[in-house]
């Protein structure tokens, strides 16, 4: 054996492949208002904003080992912040997504102060109380409805685009520049300093701190940033249904139960697993979604199943039987052949 | 007399907070699992009461005699089949697995029961009530509290005077040598969850007697049990009663200020002391 | 020799890639008391646990009276009759002294061990009773943790480094006792880094070395070189 017979790279030939099928998949996609129906349409355009909030809560569960179960606080505030800041701000509602991200990270901040001090499990009921805090602060509000809620005046939702088939392939686009956006910028993150330190924490939290890696610092990050991102994707979905009331807006199944089982069942602390788990998760929905509740317990079954026998979900079972990484994180050690060498 | 009135009232609501909370404690303090299903197995209880006393005609306190036991033998099934599973140093399994179970509960109890609510019918104890010195006091929430006193009372013996105590807090402290003590933690773990959903049985019926209940609820008592125990400070049960009770108070006062901020001022006592006592009012002294 | 009570058969112990035993074959027979030596890392302590259970064995690697105990849990295998005194101790600190004896005769086998007779052994304990035995001093805790094996009135006891951590006075106490509380009948490993303590008191001795055994010989006549030479692996 000879140390020259080895190469570290980082990229792989099927990162490659990945991304010019990446690409190509992207050019089909945006185009996607000139050759898809309306329905379509909306489908896709959810299908994006659950892959974004999917992403998000994998950044924090699967890297920075925050598992909430209380992410339906930013969505709700995200979507409210929309509503208000359009309704009585009188900004444009572009403005009023971006603006909502910002007050996002800004309220998460006291947020995070407040429940970093429980550990593990009880962090995650934590943040289920936070989401409940929101949620009865908003029903308390009546210039937004009360526990009633309220809808988008049309005036605003004209302000967006003046043709209806205009808006939707808009709000078609917003979602998808959200979903690239978040997968870019997660990816981005988990190859910075800070993601390595991250992915340091996840594996060994004790020898992260010895070292010099602030595990709180690079924590409270990670969770404003998310915060932020599913305030904006919040707003986003409030500005597609157009309508909002503290029940839908804080809802923890649909913000927060569903996007646990696309993540655990894609594959959790993967950025491959949450696109996955999203295109299973509306598989299933759309052949499945007539059986109800019948439904959701199958989803609860399969979660769960996945959870004890495949704890790396579906797409740790692709990788381990072929050794492929669509989205190169790590470096990996190759081995080359002696008559390859020059 | 009003202030006063909602204070007691609201120290009695607290020992139904305290029924909500023990299991949990428990459960924590033996395995040091947190379950999220906690909540729905509270309700799915209450719905096994509706069941028995639908069917036998039954007081709802007498079918204690029978959901109990079987809320028992649903939690020694329930962890030696799955939650045994999940236990390790990695938080992620136990949390998601509950998660899961929380919501398969919740729409197993939709498709069985609907989404109407429901409530145990206990006949003239729901309206009964002592007068003590100006106020009215119900005689079911006065219940309530004695019950909730006697549960933690008898789960702080259990846990200090008998074997089976003496076991939970063998495997607690290091479950390698609890096992070669001859102790299997599986089985302990089984009976630990059997004693905690006992617990819950009995919660869950005075839940049902006290307000109308659908599937939809059990989050909302998971996180009023999980205030409890984090106001009282981890691992004290006495602390979790008095978790409970101040509980109860910031919602009962919260009501009288405004009805609509009942539950906002409970929420908001408990980010109060978590912000100033992040370790509980109460913590348990190591050593 | 008489039949062995406990015998392992090409034992191999793995923590995820790293194999810490290779192919470990040793025999205690029935009545005797074996020492166990190795420096460091030599994989003593594996060898512990693989016996009593708590590492998962390959099948027919561990036979006690004969019989596989190889794919037993720990408990099971401690309800044959098999005690450990663990390495530093280990005693429950949510639990007083009285209460870690008690643990002890969770298995409930017969014999002559039970409270009254560990308090004789050991009549500070009976003081102490009611402390929690975090509070007591380190021989008093290695007390406890004798006392707490042999509750469960084992045929086999397993002593992991008892003289670790203690004064040199506690040690020579202890292994002036160790003989009487092993008794009649009943049949001892005595896992040790003072080789001159763990031979003085066993019949027979093995060493390990990087997880294979590199010497075995009766303990009153093997050389001091032979035993360095299989200590260290210096030829």
């Amino acid at each position: 054996m000879n140390l020259q017979d080895y190469t570290v790279s980082r990229s792989s030939r099927a990162a490659h492949i990945a991304a010019v099928l990446a690409a190509l998949t992207l050019i089909v996609l945006v185009t996607a208002p000139w050759w898809a129906g309306r329905a379509d349409m909306r489908l896709m355009g959810e299908l994006f904003l659950y892959l974004s909030l999917a992403t998000l809560w994998n950044l924090m569960a699967g890297y920075a080992g925050l598992v909430s179960v209380g992410q339906q606080a930013y969505v709700g505030f995200g979507g409210y912040m929309l509503f208000a800041l359009t309704m009585f701000g009188g900004l444009h509602p572009l403005v009023a997504i971006v603006l909502a991200g910002v007050l996002g990270a800004l309220i998460s901040v006291p947020v995070a102060v407040l429940i970093f001090r429980l550990r593990g499990a009880y962090f995650a009921i934590g943040t289920w109380v936070i989401a409940e805090v929101f949620r009865l602060s908003f029903a308390q509000v009546s210039a937004l409805g009360g526990g009633s809620g309220s809808s988008l005046p049309v005036a605003i939702v004209r302000s967006l685009a003046s043709g209806r088939a205009m808006r939707e392939a808009l709000s078609y686009w917003l979602a998808l520049g959200a979903a690239v956006l978040v997968v870019t910028a997660v990816y981005l993150f988990l190859r910075s300093r800070q993601g390595l330190a991250l992915t340091a924490i996840r594996d060994n939290e004790l020898a992260a701190g010895s070292l010099g890696i602030d595990i709180w610092r690079t924590k409270f990050i990670v969770y404003v940033v998310t915060s932020a991102f599913t305030a904006m994707i919040g707003a986003l979905i409030f500005l597609q249904k157009l309508r909002i009331s503290p029940d839908a807006a804080f809802s923890v199944n649909d913000w927060t139960a569903f996007v646990i089982f696309i993540v655990v069942i894609g594959g959790i602390g993967t950025i491959e697993g949450p696109i996955i788990g999203t295109l299973v998760f509306f598989a299933l929905r759309e052949t499945l979604a007539d059986l109800g509740t019948t439904y959701l317990i199958v989803l609860g079954v399969v979660a769960i199943v996945v959870m004890l026998r495949a704890p790396k979900g579906i797409w740790g079972l692709i990788r381990s039987r072929y050794d492929l990484q669509l989205f190169p994180l790590g470096y990996r050690v190759q081995h080359r052949p002696h008559s390859k060498e020059p | 007399m009003d202030w006063v009135n909602a204070i007691v009232q609201g120290t009695l609501l607290g020992g139904l907070y305290a029924l909500f909370a023990a299991g949990l404690s428990l459960i924590f303090g033996v395995m040091r699992l947190v379950n999220i299903a906690h909540g729905d197995l509270i309700v799915l209880a209450a719905y096994l009461g509706l069941t028995v006393t639908t069917a036998t005609g039954m007081h709802p306190l007498a079918a204690l005699m029978i959901v109990v036991p079987v809320m028992a033998l649903i939690g020694y099934a329930l962890q030696r089949g799955l939650l045994n599973q999940t236990l390790g140093d990695d938080i992620l399994p136990p949390l998601l697995v509950t998660f899961g179970l929380s919501v398969i509960l919740q729409n197993a109890l939709l498709e069985v029961y609907t989404a109407d609510p429901q409530k145990l019918d206990a006949g003239t104890l729901e309206t009964a009530g002592v007068s003590f010195g100006g106020l009215t006091l119900g005689v079911l929430p006065l219940m309530t509290f004695a019950v909730a006193i006697a549960v933690i009372w008898g789960l702080q013996w259990t846990f200090y005077h008998t074997a089976l105590g003496r076991a939970f807090r063998a495997v607690s402290d290091n479950q390698d040598i609890a096992q070669l003590m001859g102790l299997n933690r599986r089985h302990i773990f089984g009976l630990a969850m059997a004693l905690a959903l006992g617990v819950t049985a009995i919660a869950g019926i005075l839940l049902g007697i006290r307000t109308s209940f659908d599937p939809s609820i059990g989050g909302g008592r998971l996180i009023f049990g999980f205030e409890a125990v984090i106001i009282g400070g981890l691992g004290n049960l006495w602390g979790t009663l008095a978790g409970g009770v101040i509980l109860g108070i910031a919602q009962t006062v919260g009501a009288k200020i405004d009805p609509g901020w009942q539950l906002l001022a409970g929420h908001l006592a408990f980010l109060i002391i978590l912000a100033i006592r992040p370790n509980g009012l109460f913590p348990r002294v190591s050593g | 020799m008489p039949d062995p009570i406990l015998q392992t058969r090409g034992l191999d112990a793995h923590y995820g890639d790293f194999q810490a035993l290779y192919g470990v074959d040793i025999e205690v027979g029935e009545g005797e008391v074996l020492a166990i030596i190795g420096a460091n890392g030599a994989g003593k302590t594996t060898l512990m646990r693989s016996i009593t259970g708590l590492l998962r064995n390959g099948p027919g690697q561990v036979a006690y009276h004969g019989q596989d105990i190889s794919r037993l849990r720990a408990d099971e295998v401690a309800a044959r009759g098999l005690a450990m005194v663990p390495e530093g101790r280990q005693l429950f600190p949510s639990l007083s002294v009285r209460e870690n004896l008690m643990i002890g005769a969770q298995v409930a086998r017969s014999g002559p061990w039970d409270l009254a007779a560990v308090y004789k052994l050991f009549p500070i304990l009976e003081e102490r009773k009611d402390q929690a035995s975090t509070s007591l001093s380190g021989g008093q805790q290695q007390m406890v943790a004798i006392g707490r094996a042999l509750m469960a009135n084992p045929d086999l006891i397993l002593f992991d480094e008892i003289s670790l951590g203690l004064a040199p006075i506690i040690i020579k106490d202890i292994y002036t006792a160790l003989p009487g509380i092993i008794g009649e009948g009943m049949s001892a490993i005595i896992v040790e880094q003072d080789i001159t303590k763990a031979l003085s008191v066993s019949r027979r001795v093995y060493c390990l070395q990087e997880g294979r055994i590199s010497l075995e010989g009766m303990s009153a006549s093997v050389s001091r070189e032979d035993i360095s030479r299989a200590y260290f692996g210096i030829e």
